[in-house]
Formats: structure tokens, C-alpha cells, sequence
């Protein structure tokens, strides 16, 4: 079975974002960037059912200018086989990544395709759902456990009140969530391999999918500041300030 | 305009979130239609009819719906779209797992997670872990999106009349189907329809630890939460998480303890209208945005904080 899987470029999850004096953005210049954590364990799980023999083939793609390929390179390291780079100019929208994706996918034949269930830019949490319906094909989000059982897939969510377990036909999509695997990190010789192993380039041409930017940004702002309020001395001072003067408790 | 709202309901309650999501559906001011969907759901169609500035409850009562798988749900509400031009869900795990789909198959980008109603396509989300705060404008015909429950104020669970009319569509996709669940047990109120929350952290050590916040909680009626940190050690489930990748919530009172206050944890509580912070380390950040901070070694402040409730 192919497995594809869909990986971004995001700003480091360490690095404190600022947003910009004119209140356009948040700042990326000069940030370091990297492989988006979710989209890491979507790697992670691919080569581990490649080395359980579930998996014959990994392919990663991402949709992006010519600097995310670092970043399918960071995947290739990791262990995947071969990557894709949809190249787009400006930041399409997602209804047209999940297109430029489902098209991707129709010309791979994916037995089951592995996405990250949010990027920690944007945070939307909509890719694999999108890409899901476009190919009419079921979906399981925010995986904490995959496995294959015959000719279908199990997957245990993360849902809000517990865990729900569902049973899913192949081809599938497959979003993961936290607590699905940890992350290897990539050794020293498998980076050296990766920077060798084939990488293509598509445009969104050559995919036949017109790209839009239906959502527009029109600011961006600082998330309002809380400030630090006192320090009590005792619990007693803090139960009589939560009753009598915050009147939150009775 | 016209506006469809996703109940969301374990098939015997209307959850709380909705009331929070009819509110957000307000500030757009036109007629609300919210839709149940689920099985053996009666109970919560009746629930759904009272609610304040709901026209119509529309059910669909059909085992294809009992879980809220987003295949079946998706292609209900694909349905059901063409007169509305806004459907609008919770941004539970269930809202974010249909409502991405039914964009798609209805060919409009959704919005995630929504804050703020500046207009009927201008809304205000968080990004960057809540470090960024988005002005954004959608520039379609319908406009699908998840709505933040703990950034709107609930619209009164009585008080309105709504007519219910019942769908006989089933949409059931063969590919996939409901194996089994495991839901967390409890009388404590929920995480994100809580007005008191106390979470634990990595502070607590342990998860046997965690019963001295039980005790706490069920005196206050509170809810239990729990950082990144205590999860990922282990000590309790990942329902109770409080985070950018947990729950966000937002109630009354919030007592951290034991926790340093991350900015992932803080993500998912610094809405909340009074925190209190419980820690030894008096150089954590968590002190930085909590009203009332005790610098105390939580195994004696808790039993203590219990006993005098």
C-alpha cells in the first residue's frame, strides 16, 4: 500500500510570533521555520507502518514556494521515500489546497493518505476533511491509534468526552492528533540520504486546479494582554479575596 | 439572511456550546434554523425547541446519525444548505470534523473557530496559538464556520417556540462505520460548560495526585482540567487537557496548580474571568496574567484551600 502524506512549512513551534508594527501579519522574517509538529507525526506513523510491512511506498507533498522543499526534505530524513512540491506563488486558500491535493492524490493512488489535523499557523484544522469529501472517501480526525485489520482501517479519535473508534474502508484519510506517536528524530546519515532522494516538482498547471484566495486577511492584532494581578499570602487571604471580592465562589 | 445551526447533543441533551453558538448566529440577525441530528434524540428536539431565537428545529432521527459521523452529517447538511447562507457549528471535536466536509462538497473554504462577528463575512479567529488575533473577510456565497463557544455569551435555553419539522433523508456512507467508544464517567460538569475549573499540572506528580483537585472541584462544582504537561506524563486522560491542543475554556474562576503556565496552556485559559495560580515556583509564568497568585507548595495549600470551602 502507498501511503501519501501531506506536510507544511510553519514558523517553529518554540519561537515566540510578534505581530507587525503596520498590523498586517504576524512576523516571519528572519523566524525559523519547520516541519509543522502535527504533520511530523503524520510522517512518523507512515514509516512505522512502512516498517511493520503495512506500507510499500511513502510519498510527501506539500504545496508551497521553493523554501517548504527544506521541509519535504526534513520528511525524506525521516524516512519517507520520495517527495512532491506543488509550487504556488501566494497563499492559496484551503478549499484550493485541499483541490491541489485531491488531484495529487488522484494521480498517486494512495491507499491511505496521512495529514497533521491542524497547522500551528493558521490553526484551522480543515485540510483533511476537505481533502476527504473531494475524493468522497471517509475520514478519521485527530487519530490517536491507527491500524490496519484486513482490508479496513481502525482509528481511535480524540474526541471531546473520550475516545471514539471507527472503521473506515481504504482509500481513507487519516488526520493525526498529539498523542499518536513521538517523533524520531532524523539521524545523521538518513538526512544525507534524503538530500538524494527524488524530489518533484508540479505546478498548479500542470494539476489542471485553479487557485483562489477567497478568505482575505484584513489585520492582524495582539491578543489583548492580561495583566498580573497580586500575590496572597495565604489561603485563607486567597478564599476570602475569591468570596468577598472577586464574589466567584459562595 | 438565513442561518443554519448544528445542534450539538449526545442524543439524550442539547449541549451548553449551542446556546453559545445561537448566540453567535444572533449577531448575524436573520431567522435560525438549528438541526438535530442523532438517534432516539426526542429529548433533545424538545430541549432544541425552547431555546430563545430559534424559528425552526429541523430533526433527523436515523441511526446514521446517532455518532455524528461527519460522512453522514455532512451530507445531511449538503442537503439541507441551499436556502441558508450561513451554517454554523461548535467548534467541538465533532463541528471541526463535519463542517470542513460539508464545505467542500458545497465548494466555499470554511472559517475555523471563530471569535468575533464583525459582519455577515467579516470574523475575528485566533492564530498562532492565540498569540495573533485574525481580522479575516470571506468572500463567498455561503459561509460555513465553527464558532468559539467560551467567546460568546449563551443565548437563554428558555423561552422560545420554535415549529419542529421532521426530515425523512438518510444519508449513510457505506465506507465507514462506528466501532465502539470510551467516554469519560463523570458528575462533574464539563470542561467547557464549566464556571469553575481546576486544573493540575505537572506540579501534581502523579495521577493519584490528582484526587486531592477531585476533592477541591466537587466541593466548588467545578470541573477538572489538566496541562499538556500532566497528560503527556501520563497522570490523567487527554479529554482533560486545557490548551491550544486541549480544550479552550473560559469560566468564572480558573485555579491552576501545580502548573508553570506555558503559552499553549495559557492559550486555552487566559479568557477566563478570574485565575488563580497555585505554584511553588514563584518565577513561573503562570503568575504573570493570574489574579490572585499563592506561592505555596500545593500538597499543603490544596487540603487546606478544601477545608476551607
Amino acid at each position: 500500500m502507498k501511503i501519501l502524506v501531506a506536510v507544511k512549512r510553519v514558523i517553529d513551534y518554540n519561537v515566540k510570533v510578534r505581530v507587525k508594527a503596520d498590523r498586517s501579519d504576524v512576523d516571519l522574517a528572519n523566524v525559523k521555520m519547520a516541519l509543522n509538529p502535527f504533520c511530523e507525526i503524520a510522517v512518523e506513523e507512515a514509516v512505522r507502518l512502512k516498517e511493520q510491512g503495512v506500507a510499500s511506498e511513502i510519498v510527501v507533498v506539500s504545496i508551497g514556494q521553493k523554501s517548504c522543499e527544506e521541509q519535504l526534505r526534513t520528511a525524506l530524513a525521516l524516512g519517507a521515500d520520495r517527495a512532491i512540491r506543488v509550487d504556488v506563488e501566494n497563499a492559496p486558500d484551503a478549499l484550493s489546497i485541499a483541490r491541489l491535493l485531491a488531484k495529487v492524490a488522484e494521480q498517486e493512488q494512495p491507499g491511505l493518505i496521512l495529514l497533521g489535523k491542524q497547522s500551528i499557523d493558521s490553526d484551522n484544522n480543515q485540510t483533511g476533511q476537505m481533502l476527504a469529501a473531494l475524493l468522497n472517501r471517509p475520514q478519521a480526525t485527530f487519530a490517536s491509534e491507527v491500524k490496519l485489520d484486513g482490508d479496513s482501517l481502525v482509528v481511535t479519535r480524540e474526541v471531546d468526552g473520550g475516545l471514539q473508534t471507527l472503521k473506515l474502508n481504504l482509500p481513507a484519510v487519516v488526520t493525526t492528533d498529539l498523542r499518536l506517536n513521538e517523533p524520531r528524530y532524523a539521524s545523521l546519515p538518513n538526512i544525507m540520504k534524503a538530500k538524494k532522494k527524488p524530489l518533484e516538482v508540479k505546478s498548479s498547471a500542470d494539476l489542471g486546479v485553479e487557485v483562489t484566495a477567497k478568505v482575505k486577511l484584513m489585520s492582524v492584532e495582539p491578543p489583548a494582554e492580561r495583566s498580573a494581578g497580586i500575590k496572597v499570602g495565604s489561603v485563607a487571604e486567597l478564599v476570602d479575596k475569591l468570596r468577598n471580592e472577586a464574589k466567584v465562589i459562595a | 439572511m438565513s442561518i443554519l445551526v448544528l445542534a450539538e447533543h449526545d442524543n439524550q441533551q442539547l449541549k451548553p456550546v449551542t446556546l453559545n453558538v445561537l448566540a453567535a448566529a444572533k449577531q448575524l440577525s436573520g431567522d435560525v434554523t438549528l438541526l438535530v441530528a442523532g438517534h432516539n434524540c426526542a429529548a433533545v428536539t424538545e430541549q432544541a425547541a425552547k431555546v430563545e431565537g430559534v424559528s425552526q428545529v429541523w430533526i433527523a432521527d436515523a441511526p446514521a446519525y446517532e455518532h455524528h459521523l461527519a460522512e453522514n452529517v455532512s451530507a445531511l447538511l449538503v442537503d439541507l444548505a441551499e436556502p441558508f447562507t450561513h451554517l454554523l457549528a461548535a467548534s467541538t471535536t465533532t463541528g471541526k470534523n463535519i463542517l470542513p466536509r460539508t464545505a467542500a462538497l458545497l465548494g466555499v473554504n470554511p472559517l475555523t473557530d471563530i471569535l468575533a462577528v464583525e459582519s455577515d463575512k467579516c470574523f475575528k479567529r485566533a492564530i498562532y496559538a492565540g498569540n495573533a488575533i485574525a481580522t479575516v473577510e470571506i468572500d463567498e456565497a455561503k459561509v460555513l464556520m465553527t464558532v468559539r463557544g467560551t467567546a460568546f455569551d449563551p443565548v437563554a435555553a428558555e423561552g422560545g417556540s420554535a415549529t419542529i419539522k421532521t426530515l425523512d433523508s438518510v444519508f449513510q456512507n457505506a465506507d465507514i462505520s462506528f466501532s465502539h467508544e470510551a467516554l469519560a464517567e463523570s458528575d462533574r460538569p464539563e470542561l467547557t460548560a464549566a464556571s469553575i475549573v481546576v486544573s493540575g499540572g505537572r506540579g501534581l506528580g502523579n495521577g493519584e495526585n490528582f484526587n486531592l483537585l477531585y476533592q477541591v472541584a466537587d466541593k466548588l462544582g467545578a470541573a477538572v482540567g489538566a496541562s499538556r504537561a500532566a497528560v503527556d506524563a501520563g497522570y490523567v486522560p487527554n479529554d482533560m487537557q486545557v490548551g491550544q491542543t486541549g480544550k479552550m475554556v473560559a469560566p468564572e474562576l480558573y485555579i491552576a496548580v501545580g502548573i508553570s503556565g506555558a503559552i499553549q496552556h495559557l492559550a486555552g485559559m487566559k479568557d477566563s474571568k478570574v485565575i488563580v495560580a497555585i505554584n511553588k515556583d514563584e518565577e513561573a509564568p503562570i503568575f504573570q496574567v493570574a489574579d490572585y497568585g499563592l506561592v505555596a507548595d500545593l500538597f499543603e495549600a490544596v487540603p487546606e484551600l478544601q477545608n476551607s470551602l
